[in-house]
């Protein structure tokens, strides 16, 4: 993996020649969470610079603001060694940076030309030049090895070839410096390999790369440079030659891992959920969940970890009864539950913190006491025969209020006014009322600021105290570790590997999830990779 | 007094906004017209000169108002679930053929049989509308273009129901096709002289007495959508389906309840007419009232209250078309004033709901974090 970055580079920075860009001190805040703070990236010419680090740690914020999609609170761009002032993407293209995007933006009914020229059509009069397009788009095929046909529909095109017609389309604007925001996510082995030909390609004609990722072996193999981030802040830009795939995962995981709580263990051996063999597909029939076998004890929290994607969503869903899973078997406190529709289950005592709480939990428009029925309309204190009781609706929801720290101006605030850690507080008070037995937290702290963080944490040990079996799914490391009583690791539907969160060490966990770990036999690349170097 | 203060903001205030953009847009319109805008408001407000044409005018409006009600009420439902019931229209056509068919060969005592009738309307509405409510959830196909298309179906359907099975067999050759005329038991008793109190004479003939039947309607619309179970269900629905969803509701059957609730209020909207107008069902039946529903749905922003506001404004300007025509302008110029009120709405709502969006996040905002509960508690006692 050390022969790509060692090759003689043709567009190798010259020492006096400014970076082509510069990041300084860049600080982006969000309403309660703050994306970026004081991060700094230097990209020089001809260099394919990767930035890798966990989900929600501030990669495509990052480049969100390189790329003009919104402006930093602090901090200055420089575009070769200039200042520079991004106010839309159309003016981070006019300097030369182009993004390619994770969701391809592509009309399929028009052809590669057609795609590539929308927006920018070259033309004679008043009529588009199509001559001169296709002349354009066939010598940058042929000098960066894209292999296009301007004539074919994209429709008919292959996802790699598509995410090629999306790089064309922003060389096409002139861009020195392109952006990839994951691009290997939707690729197979075979089609990542050419695409890091094709960088190589461009490397070699002097452009410069941002390669965005949080696969470590796919980053060591292509890039120059590494910059890693973690909680939005940069941890250190390290050459991929003198670093490790586990020296990696560590940075990005971060290397002191706090130690769980020294703590009395409520795990009880009564189990309180118990999934077994679930399968489930996707809409397109790919698996998405394959042969899940857990079990939830009273008083026992249990963690999830695994890049997301790799269905914890799905699990989530199915539990909840929104997914119907194909086979296997669900059961609460010994009952079969696989065929309950979702309110049922919710009565039964499963409560549920979903992964977005904008889609999935709130109802942003919506007065917070209505938000706090939300999920319980089988509760007898809220309604009695199927009339609202509404002066106890508010009044319950202002006791919530007080009771879990939901700093909003009344009952009838609108959910949507209320910053991420407030809603979020709201949301783990709901679901935590009426004592239920089964708590589904999927990043249950995500974007929220560090004190209502800590004050989730503590509800849920609180409540797991009680005897609540938790589920726990969460991007954040840490709070996995520092909640979980046993911690799975799951990586393409499947459940890889079982490990104790007070003996699992960063790097072992950061292996496992990104497929790593040579214990896990189902990472055969990873596995040959490794031996190769 | 927080609360009463932003209950105007989101509620009353839009909608006095939008009337005054659309009087104003509406100037600008006569004045391409060449109409002397005094004449034209002079006109609108004309009820004639006489006590008797005062009482007839006051009559039209009151009648009126009612389908428009009860129209806009039928969509607002919909709407509450972000359901585009754009096939009122042809339910409540469809509805008061078939109720009228049916009510002239049954026959029951009076009250009886005038329910009656209205159970049928109803359910015939509902039928109609579970069409593409079926549509919607078992084939994902999008309700505005099937209950458009349906629109289309239910006029040739009524041509063919007048004209064969439905046709009053006592009609000769050339009459125009009507149903059996309805029996005296299912004539809905009107009010002779309701407007003593104004100050104004008797009409020439009854106002409608099916007023009351919208006003109990609404109440119990209202109620339901604000007071009970399934009206939080549906509510819930249509402000986040997905978080809906994942709380318990289930997408599909509340979509077809909303639908099927819709159909059976548009049911409704022909039935002063046939019960108390025509006593039958003829080619005379009024149609546009379900596109004019609505309109009237936006304009009253879907709470049953609202929606009889903006019934009666559209009544009025209705009502004064023909007196708009006695002083030589054109009576398109009361749908174009509609059309102005719609649009307006819809841009001030919007407006609104951005201002309102940023006044809550400031009050949100700047709560204190040293006091963060008091006002909640104070704000439940008070």
């Amino acid at each position: 993996m050390t022969t790509v970055s060692g090759e003689s580079r043709p567009g190798a920075p010259v020492a006096d020649q400014p970076p082509v860009i510069e990041l300084k001190g860049i600080t982006k805040r969000f309403p309660g969470v703050v994306a970026n703070s004081d991060v700094n990236l230097v990209v020089r010419r001809g260099e394919i610079h990767a930035i890798v680090g966990e989900n929600g740690s501030g990669k495509s914020t990052l480049m969100k603001t390189l790329y003009g999609m919104h402006r930093p609170d602090e901090g200055i761009i420089l575009v070769d060694g200039e200042p520079a002032v991004f106010k839309t993407p159309t003016a981070a293209i006019a300097a030369g940076i182009g993004m390619v995007h994770q969701h391809f933006m592509l009309a399929d009914n028009f052809t590669v030309l057609e795609n590539i020229i929308l927006g920018s059509e070259p033309t004679s009069g008043a009529r588009i030049d199509v001559d001169s397009a296709r002349a354009r788009i066939t010598k940058t095929s042929d000098d960066y090895g894209l292999g296009l046909r301007p004539d074919r529909l994209v429709e008919h095109l292959s996802v790699a070839e598509r995410q090629r017609v999306e790089i064309a389309k922003v060389l096409f604007r002139g861009a020195r410096v392109l952006i990839l925001d994951e691009p290997t996510a939707v690729l197979v082995p075979q089609e990542v390999d050419e695409l890091f030909e094709n960088l190589t390609g461009l490397r070699a004609e002097g452009l410069s790369v941002i390669f965005i990722s949080h696969k470590l072996d796919e980053v060591l193999k292509v890039a120059d440079v590494i910059t890693v981030i973690r909680r939005g802040v940069t941890v250190g830009t390290v050459d991929p030659g003198k670093v490790t795939a586990r020296q990696l995962a560590e940075m990005m995981v971060g290397s002191e891992l706090p130690l769980p709580e020294t703590r009395e263990s409520t795990v009880t051996d009564r189990v309180q959920l118990a999934v077994s063999g679930v399968t489930a597909r996707g809409s397109e029939g790919t698996t998405v969940l394959d042969d899940i076998t857990f079990s939830l004890h009273r008083g026992e929290v249990v963690g999830f970890a695994g890049v997301e994607g790799n269905g914890q969503s799905e699990l989530v869903q199915t539990l909840m009864g929104l997914i119907r899973p194909v086979s296997g078997t669900i059961s609460l406190d010994g009952e079969d539950i696989a065929g309950w529709p979702t309110l049922k289950r919710r009565e039964r005592g499963i409560a549920f913190v979903p992964e977005d709480r904008h889609r999935q939990a709130l109802m942003l428009q919506a007065p917070l006491w209505e938000n706090r029925i939300l999920g319980h309309q089988w509760s007898r204190e809220l309604f009695r025969r199927g009339l609202l009781r509404r002066k106890a609706a508010i009044r319950d929801t202002a006791r919530i209020m007080a009771e879990y720290d939901v700093r909003a101006p009344g009952t009838d605030t609108i959910a949507g006014a209320l910053s991420g850690g407030n809603q979020q507080k709201l949301i783990i008070g709901r679901e935590l009322e009426g004592g239920p037995n089964v708590l589904i937290a999927a990043h249950p702290t995500r974007g929220v600021d560090v004190g209502a963080q800590a004050a989730i944490w503590d509800r849920i040990r609180e409540a797991r105290s009680k005897g609540l079996a938790t589920l726990l799914i969460s991007a954040d490391l840490e709070e996995l570790i520092g909640l979980s009583d046993t911690l799975y690791v799951i990586l393409r539907g499947r459940l890889v590997a079982k490990l104790d969160p007070g003996a699992v060490t960063p790097e072992e966990l950061g292996s496992h999830m990104t497929g790593a770990a040579t214990a896990d036999g189902t990472d055969q690349k990873a596995v040959t990779k490794g031996t190769e170097a | 007094m927080i609360r009463l203060r932003r209950g105007l903001m989101s509620s009353i205030v839009p909608a006095v906004a939008a009337v005054l953009v659309s009087l104003l847009v509406l100037a600008a319109v006569l004045a391409i017209l060449r109409v002397d805008p005094i004449k034209a408001v002079a006109a609108l407000f004309d009820f004639g000169s006489s006590e008797r044409a005062q009482a007839n005018q006051t009559r039209t409006w009151v009648n009126r108002s009612v389908p428009l009600f009860l129209s806009g009420l039928a969509v607002s439902v919909g709407f509450r679930m972000n359901l585009f019931n754009i096939g009122v229209e042809g339910q409540y056509r469809v509805a008061g053929v078939v109720a009228a068919a049916v009510g002239a060969i049954v026959h029951l005592p009076g009250p009886l049989h005038i329910l009656f009738i209205l159970l049928v309307a109803m359910a015939a509405g509902a039928a109609y509308a579970s069409i593409p409510a079926i549509l919607k959830v078992k084939r994902g196909i999008n309700e505005v273009i099937t209950t458009i298309m349906l629109n289309s179906i239910a006029v040739g359907v009524i041509a063919y129901l007048l004209r064969e099975p439905f046709r009053d067999p006592a009609l000769g050759r050339n009459a125009n096709p009507a149903t059996r005329p309805l029996p005296e038991s299912a004539w809905f008793p009107g009010f002779a002289d309701p407007f003593g109190w104004l100050g104004i004479g008797a009409p020439s003939r009854e106002v409608g007495g099916f007023i009351v039947v919208a006003m109990v309607v609404g109440v119990v619309v209202s109620f339901v959508l604000s007071r009970t179970r399934f009206g939080f269900d549906l509510r819930a629905s249509g402000r986040n389906a997905t978080a809906a969803e994942a709380s318990g509701v289930p997408a599909g059957r509340m979509t077809i309840q909303a639908m099927l609730i819709s159909g059976a209020l548009a049911g409704l909207v022909g039935m002063p007419q046939v019960l108390g107008e025509d006593h039958g069902f003829s080619i005379n039946f009024v149609a546009g009232l379900g596109f004019s529903g609505i309109a009237v749905a936006l304009l009253g922003r879907n709470s049953p209250l609202g929606i009889a506001f903006a019934a009666v404004l559209f009544a009025f300007l209705d009502r004064s078309g023909p007196s708009l025509q006695r002083v030589d302008i054109p009576p398109s110029v009361v749908v174009i004033t509609q059309g102005v009120i719609v649009l307006s709405v819809v841009i001030v709502n919007e407006i609104a709901r951005r201002l309102l969006e940023r006044a809550e996040e400031r009050r949100a905002g700047g709560v204190a974090p040293a006091a963060p509960t008091q006002p909640t508690v104070a704000e439940v006692t008070a």
